[in-house]
């Protein structure tokens, strides 16, 4: 393990877990804290992604760092064919941090092994979105108070969904979690996900109904179920409308109930649910700039 | 015409034994037998109590280091070494895949970064029988029925 890089959710150890949980509620208590001044945060967007971007930008002017970078790759010389290799060397001259997000799977290890400065993966295709899963710990600390004995359902696309998979790594570290998953048939969890569980003596339980079982959960973390995922339109739509959470579904649920979401959503959460306290999505969002910060703060030592 | 002139006997170096005969080819490749300045016989299609059929392999005045021979049980996993001095074995060894593998592989994931840019795959090796190999980089598990030997 390389300390200084934020590769993938297993990089960092619980201590670490329970340090960017602090760091961030630090940095949402006194924002303003200019600790990178002076410093140059590269931000390399081979792939577009307004969201994850804007959050990493808001959350290095908050440091007061300085921003180099691009947003596509379509606008910098990687479509002239220059290599990641090439183009990570040139950038850790310049920067003294790389964010980076890239379609390709395993880009940002790579990366992390040519870069002289740290590298914090923002996404690297199919793979690993470590900061998302650390924003969704920050948000499921600050509803619930404690990262144990959480009741977690994940609802939606559970086997290519990259966010529940490092979710649940993540949260595997804590006292007696208890994972639900409610899921069509078609993209239930992947089996060495349940044999990790199993290794780890956790409980987990399985549904494919959407219903009343939701009243014991702590947490509901809403996924998009995609059409692009079934092979057959059909068995898309007899589940499309199965995996929707609506308002009169939380009546029976627990106070403390918080709902999650990695956005952007399509129709999974019904918008009657936006104005129930229980409705976390946009909140989780915001943490997600605390979040960064408390990562950047932590991989650079400045706090 | 007698089975043992099939491949006949070296002074000294190492015979590679039991490789099957499918892996023949992808053992001399990997062990870049086919840039080796001395002598190297082998044949294939042998008959073995052990295997349907098998290949071997001779070469003269080498000596592999554990190492580097480890690198062929990813396709020989039963491949066995026989030391050779003046015409007699002074040692035997059994292949034994190792636990991390670098370069031999390709992953099985067409959006890998090692599939993309020219870089050495790397591996931890999460089975041995059947194989599975872990990706450093993308974290997808190539199965032994989906592996490719560069
Ligand atoms: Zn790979």
């Amino acid at each position: 393990m390389n300390a200084q890089n934020l590769i993938s959710i297993t990089d960092f150890s619980k201590e670490e877990y329970m340090r960017i949980m602090e760091l961030a509620a630090d940095f949402e208590a006194n924002p303003d804290q200019r600790l990178l001044d002076g410093k140059v945060v590269a931000t390399l967007f081979f792939e577009p992604s307004t969201r994850t971007r804007l959050s990493f930008e808001t959350a290095i002017n908050r440091l007061g760092g300085e921003i180099i970078g691009f947003t596509d790759s379509s606008s910098s010389s990687v479509t002239k064919g220059e290599s990641l290799h090439d183009t990570i060397k040139m950038v850790s001259n310049y920067a003294d941090l790389i964010v980076m997000r890239h379609p390709l799977e395993g880009s940002a290890r790579y990366a992390s092994e040519v870069s002289d400065v740290p590298v914090i993966n923002a996404g690297d295709g199919a793979n690993q979105h470590p900061t998302q899963t650390l924003l969704d710990m920050y948000s499921i600390v600050k509803t619930q108070e404690t990262l144990d004995n959480i009741n977690l359902f994940m609802v939606g696309d559970l086997k290519y969904g990259r966010t529940v998979h490092s979710l649940l790594m993540a949260m595997s570290h804590f006292d007696n979690p208890i994972f639900n998953f409610i899921a069509p048939p078609e993209l239930t969890m992947p089996n060495e996900y349940k044999m990790y569980l199993q290794s780890k003596g956790l409980r987990y339980f399985e549904h494919t109904e959407f219903t009343d079982i939701i009243s014991e959960a702590d947490i509901i973390y809403m996924t998009r179920v995609q059409k692009e995922r079934f092979p057959d339109p059909v068995d898309y739509e007899k589940v499309k409308n199965v995996y929707i959470l609506r308002n009169k579904m939380l009546k029976h649920t627990k106070d403390n109930l918080r709902i999650l979401h990695p956005l952007p959503r399509v129709n999974e959460i019904h918008t009657d649910v936006d104005s129930n306290p229980k409705a976390y999505y946009f909140e989780q969002a915001r943490n997600g700039v605390y979040t960064r910060m408390a990562i950047i703060a932590h991989l650079l030592n400045l706090k | 015409m007698k089975k043992q002139l099939n491949v006949s006997a070296i002074k000294q170096g190492t015979v590679i034994d039991h490789i099957p005969t499918t892996a023949l080819f992808k053992v001399i490749s990997i062990l870049k037998l086919d840039e080796c300045k001395d002598m190297v016989t082998f044949g294939n299609n042998l008959d073995s109590n052990v295997m349907e059929g098998k290949a071997i392999i001779k070469v003269e005045n080498r000596f592999f280091k554990d190492k580097e021979i480890n690198k062929i049980a990813l396709v020989a996993p039963h491949a066995k070494l026989n030391t050779i001095k003046d015409y007699e074995v002074v040692e035997k060894y059994v292949v034994e895949i190792p636990d991390e593998i670098q370069d031999i592989a390709r992953c099985f994931n067409p959006k890998c970064i090692t599939n993309n840019e020219n870089i050495d795959t790397h591996f931890e090796v999460i089975s041995k029988s059947p194989v599975a190999l872990k990706c450093h980089y993308c974290e997808k598990i190539t199965h032994q029925d989906q592996m490719d030997i560069k």
